[in-house]
């Protein structure tokens, strides 16, 4: 049963004559985490604010368990690049901020809060002020703030790009335990392909001019880090250097192929 | 005024960054503001008692200070010190507030909405520019020369720097943040409450220490034309009798609470935003 729907999705700017997203459909499952990966100008973002509500479509449908999307809602959690906290609450008040919203008494928030910050391994950190984590920690902490509001679907727009690349890979992990434990659809964006490659369960590969996917592959490198083999033995395995250097020769063929003209 | 003024936004601005240096020099440089002042009152206290100035153009820092008691005590134009300056404070404290009441809600409708800002803008730039003393007769052709004129001109002046500081602020709001709040469920009443206000408080506060100061002088300066109690009144019946101390007296009094206001309005902005200036 899938819970995420796109129907041939497209997106343009107001004045452009380019779309950003020709004909795009997707859909997200339960235990699915669908990353898309793409070149900047591919319309990655722009998927994602589709999906977020944050802009409309100009044609096609977005449903969620077949209800149509309209706009942002508390079902669809999104975790974004730069963490998007409130320095002005502490850290398990950013955390409960969604339940806050919703009104939920204070104890009740604050317990539920508490436990999105032992998922995320911050135990302890909720009185901690915003300004006095590292960038890893703070997107741990919009991982849980987007947790705790309890969507159906969780959203990442380059949650881990910001981030030095010993950081991210802690992250990618922990993003796998989360997804693991908590069992929510993650739809991921990313131009990290070994990341891609790593978390996916179908990686969708978008080329540019305008948006459109290119490729669906099925992997399963992230269930088997989550059903408990190591990450360097997943990332050193053939398959996975194999998996990772077909992606790659698509993106740059994609690339070459721009440059001279539209074949894909 | 402006030399105390240094020492004390330099510890502001760096709280924790190179303790031990940032301490040394911000002791340094307040031992030279505190030099400077002590000079002064040295130089004044010395050219009046070597009686080169008459005391009727500069009375000694002794003959100040002896006024100031007879002031606190016996008052000056029917009224104490206190009463004046109770009478100057209870003004702008009443125009402060009935311009945050209203300023920060208007700042608010002109940062979010079109047509709101299409309305305000103008009128507000329109009058902002004018220094109030040049609308002040007009206010007391309609209003009279009663409280109502005084609170309104010291009202005026303030509204704007609060408006148009809360509007700013409102306008760059983060727009992540206001996604995130949305994506968490928020409502525009609460994306305002929650999001928009507080990433706006900083402007706001610095709205206020603006409109404070601008306030202020427009009291004084009001007091100065139409007046029967205040710190300006006093002043200005005392500069008719050539009473020079209660003169010096009072400006030096008007100058300490511009002071005390804008430290205390600084103590507040510390503690309400203790996030703003820090790298998030």
């Amino acid at each position: 049963m899938a819970l995420l729907e796109l129907e041939r999705i497209s997106a343009q700017y107001p004045g452009a004559a380019e779309p950003v997203l020709a004909d795009i459909s997707l859909s997200l499952g339960p235990q699915q985490l669908l990353v898309a990966l793409g070149p900047s100008g591919s319309g990655k973002t722009s998927l994602l604010n589709l999906i977020a509500g944050f802009v409309a479509p100009s044609a096609g449908r977005i449903t969620l368990d077949g209800k149509p999307v309209q706009g942002p809602g508390a079902e669809r959690g999104v975790v974004f690049q730069d963490d998007a906290l409130l320095p002005w609450q502490d850290v398990l008040s950013n955390v409960a901020f969604g339940l806050e919203l919703a009104g939920v008494p204070r104890a009740q928030r604050e317990q539920k809060a508490r436990e999105m910050l032992a998922l995320v391994d911050l135990a302890g950190f909720g009185s901690r002020r915003i300004w006095q984590l590292s960038g890893g920690q703070k997107q741990r902490v919009g991982l849980a703030r987007a947790l705790a509001a309890d969507p159906r679907v969780l959203l990442m727009d380059e949650p881990f790009g910001a981030l030095d690349a010993f950081t991210r890979e802690q992250m990618q992990e922990l993003l796998l335990q989360v997804w693991q434990r908590t069992a929510k659809p993650v739809f991921l964006i990313t131009h990290d392909i070994e990341e891609a490659v790593f978390l996916a369960t179908e990686l969708v590969l978008l080329a540019p001019n305008p948006g459109q996917i290119v490729e669906r592959l099925p992997l399963d490198f992230g269930q088997r880090y989550a059903a408990g083999e190591s990450a360097r033995a997943i990332k050193s395995d053939p398959r996975f250097i194999e998996t990772r250097e077909h992606v790659l020769a698509r993106v740059f063929s994609q690339r070459s192929a721009a440059t001279r003209q539209e074949s894909a | 005024m402006s030399s105390l003024d240094v020492p004390l936004a330099e510890k502001a601005a760096n709280p924790s960054a190179h303790r031990p240096t940032a301490a040394r020099r911000s002791l340094s440089t307040r031992w030279i503001s505190g030099l400077t002042l002590v000079s002064l009152l040295a130089v004044w206290w010395a050219v009046t008692a070597a009686e080169w100035i008459e005391p009727l153009f500069l009375p000694s820092p002794a003959a100040v200070l002896s006024k100031a008691w007879l002031l606190l005590t016996q008052g000056y134009m029917e009224s104490t010190l206190w009463q004046h300056l109770g009478a100057s404070l209870g003004r702008i404290g009443l125009a402060l507030g009935a311009a945050i009441v209203s300023a920060i809600p208007i700042g608010i409708a002109i940062g979010n909405n079109r047509i709101a800002r299409g309305i305000l803008d103008p009128l507000i730039e329109f009058y902002r520019p004018i220094p109030p003393l040049a609308y002040l007769p007009l206010i007391v052709i309609w209003c009279g020369i009663g409280e109502l004129s005084k609170v309104l001109l010291i009202y005026l002046a303030i509204f704007a720097p609060i408006a148009i500081a809360t509007a700013t602020g409102v306008r760059t709001v983060d727009p992540t943040k206001l996604r995130a709040a949305q994506s968490l469920g928020a409502t525009r009443a609460q994306l305002i409450r929650h999001v928009i206000l507080p990433s706006a408080l900083p402007d706001i506060l610095t709205g206020v220490r603006i409109g404070l100061g601008v306030g202020w002088s427009t009291l004084v300066a009001a007091e100065l034309i139409a007046a029967t109690s205040g710190l300006g009144f006093m002043v200005q019946s005392a500069a008719q009798f050539l009473v020079t101390d209660v003169v010096v007296l009072g400006i030096l009094v008007i100058a300490l609470i511009a002071f005390a206001l804008e430290m205390s309005l600084r103590a507040l902005q510390r503690k309400l935003v203790p996030w703003h200036g820090q790298s998030h």
